[in-house]
């Protein structure tokens, strides 16, 4: 499966372009099980990705740990979860120097939530490099109690951390690394559309 | 634009061809604040025009009770900084824009390496104090042919992470040195001759830094050259542009209503459309795009030239 299409919106909407090879430079990636195909793609249109390249996997099973094993990295790490990633993440991006590529692939929660990271440590979005794997799931933002719902797939849906029934919004916060989820019912109370499925 | 009219109350040499000024308000009323990088436009009435030079403000950006500005002298330029150190005097009145800036830190960045040539050290001045008070992990070089030279000696704080290369001395800057290794998130600005600004974005980009951490500003005064005319394609007039007036200068001249802020070829403000050319204009700005300066449907008044039969400018 390739880097998902993603129909046409507003330009807040994050497009990924995929990842491309810059070579035996630094590299710091970050996949979760769907995204480490396409680390698999990228080492094989050029091993040499892997020669300097920091992996870490998160949330991703045995088979697919060992299939990124056989790439030979220069360091493979592992996390069960974004949360847990999160440390890992900030310890890589501040040993490394500048000429480091950051390679992000998975869902669009995992690489939002890292190409936040990264900008807040200053390095500009455009050196950042992304392709969409997977579920098209997304990491939401309540814009009125702040709380950040994971997973999420279906439009309207349930903050899980105010109850408020919110919108499903394209407007993304490339600070926050989500999107923006509105209050549906603000205007009429009670008045609530059906859940209709996400899609790309 | 909006226009502050203030005093000189200080002038001060800080080498032989450097001059130092402070402006403040005539009542001692707080001047707006800025942020590190910006630059101010001073007004030089001179016979019947006014001549118009952007300057970087050197002082604290959060010190509202004065502006401070450092100015070159420039024998071969069109007569500007000539101006401000032979006809200023302490005690004058003078005209200057509110603050703009064209070259502010990106204050995501982890840390800022500050790459200074000559008198491409004034913007860094006022960077260097805001960086302080934010206590923001910097480093600057600055670099110089001669100690005599280096106007900025007596305004940079002797600190560890300011490091002083004086060609004279043997002590030549080693880009490459300077940017090998820098942490991840690091933004470079340079400031000074355009060899050392292509210098410093070839070495980066060696070096893999993405062109968005790189920043730059080449703050020239318009050159001189031939002296050329210009038609308004409104009126129908014909402005004759002198040899050592900038084309933005002879529009003013003549009253001809056009935008501006920097007057160095850096903002896009002016940006003017072309009707017809035929010749070639002399693009000495920052701004228009290689393809763009090709079809020679846009010009910056404030700094490019024309050399040809006719230009016609939409105005």
């Amino acid at each position: 499966m390739p880097n998902t299409k993603f129909s046409p919106s507003i330009d807040s909407r994050p497009t990924y372009a995929g990842l491309v090879s810059q070579g035996a430079a630094p590299g710091i990636m970050v996949a979760d099980a769907a995204g480490a195909d396409a680390l698999v793609d990228l080492a094989s249109a050029d091993s040499s990705v892997m020669d300097r390249a920091h992996v870490l996997l998160v949330g991703a099973a045995a088979d697919t740990v060992s299939r990124i094993e056989a790439l030979h990295p220069k360091a493979l790490h592992g996390a069960p979860d974004l949360e847990a990633a999160t440390p890992l993440v900030k310890r890589l991006l501040s040993a490394a120097r500048m000429g480091t590529t950051l390679y992000l692939a998975g869902s669009e929660g995992l690489m939002g939530h890292v190409a936040a990271l990264a900008t807040a440590e200053g390095l500009p979005l455009e050196a950042i490099q992304m392709e969409h794997r997977g579920t098209v799931a997304r990491r939401m933002q309540c814009v009125h109690c702040k709380g950040i719902t994971e997973d999420v797939t279906t439009d309207p849906f349930t903050c899980s951390h105010c109850g408020l029934t919110l919108f499903v919004r394209d407007h993304f916060s490339r600070r926050l690394g989500a999107f923006q989820g509105v209050c549906v019912d603000a205007e009429t109370p009670g008045v609530v559309p059906d859940a209709q499925e996400i899609r790309a | 634009m909006s226009k502050l009219a203030l005093k000189v109350t200080e002038i001060e040499a800080l080498s032989p061809l450097v001059k130092r000024f402070r402006f403040e308000d005539p009542a001692g009323a707080p001047l707006p604040v800025f942020s590190g990088g910006a630059h101010i436009t001073v007004e030089m009435p001179d016979g019947d025009t006014i001549r118009r030079n952007s300057y970087s403000l050197i002082s604290d950006p959060h010190d509202g009770s004065g502006y401070e500005i450092a100015v070159r002298r420039e024998d071969r330029g069109r007569g500007g900084s000539r101006y401000m150190h032979t006809r200023v005097n302490e005690g004058d009145a003078i005209t200057v824009s509110s603050p703009a800036n064209l070259f502010q830190l990106d204050l995501r960045a982890r840390k800022h390496v500050l790459i200074a040539g000559g008198i491409g050290i004034t913007p860094f001045l006022s960077q260097l104090r805001q960086l302080g008070i934010a206590q923001k992990p910097y480093e600057l070089h600055y670099a110089a042919r001669s100690r005599d030279e280096a106007a900025g000696l007596r305004l940079l704080p002797d600190a560890a992470h300011i490091h002083v290369h004086i060609s004279d001395e043997g002590a030549r800057m080693d880009l490459g040195a300077i940017l090998d290794g820098q942490p991840l998130g690091t933004h470079v600005y340079t400031c000074g001759p355009e060899g050392l600004i292509s210098a410093v974005a070839d070495q980066a980009a060696r070096l893999g830094w993405p062109k968005t951490a790189v920043h730059s500003e080449a703050f020239t005064a318009p050159p001189p050259g031939e002296p050329f005319e210009v038609v308004v394609k409104s009126s129908g007039r014909t402005v004759q542009v002198k040899a050592d007036q900038s084309l933005l200068e002879a529009l003013e001249a003549a009253q001809v209503e056009i935008d501006y802020s920097c007057r160095g070829g850096a903002c896009g403000r002016c940006r003017t459309h072309v009707i017809a050319c035929d010749g070639r204009i002399l693009h000495n700005d920052h701004w228009l795009s290689e393809a763009e300066r090709a079809e020679q449907k846009t010009i910056m008044p404030c700094m490019s030239r024309f050399k040809g039969a006719r230009l016609e400018l939409d105005l």
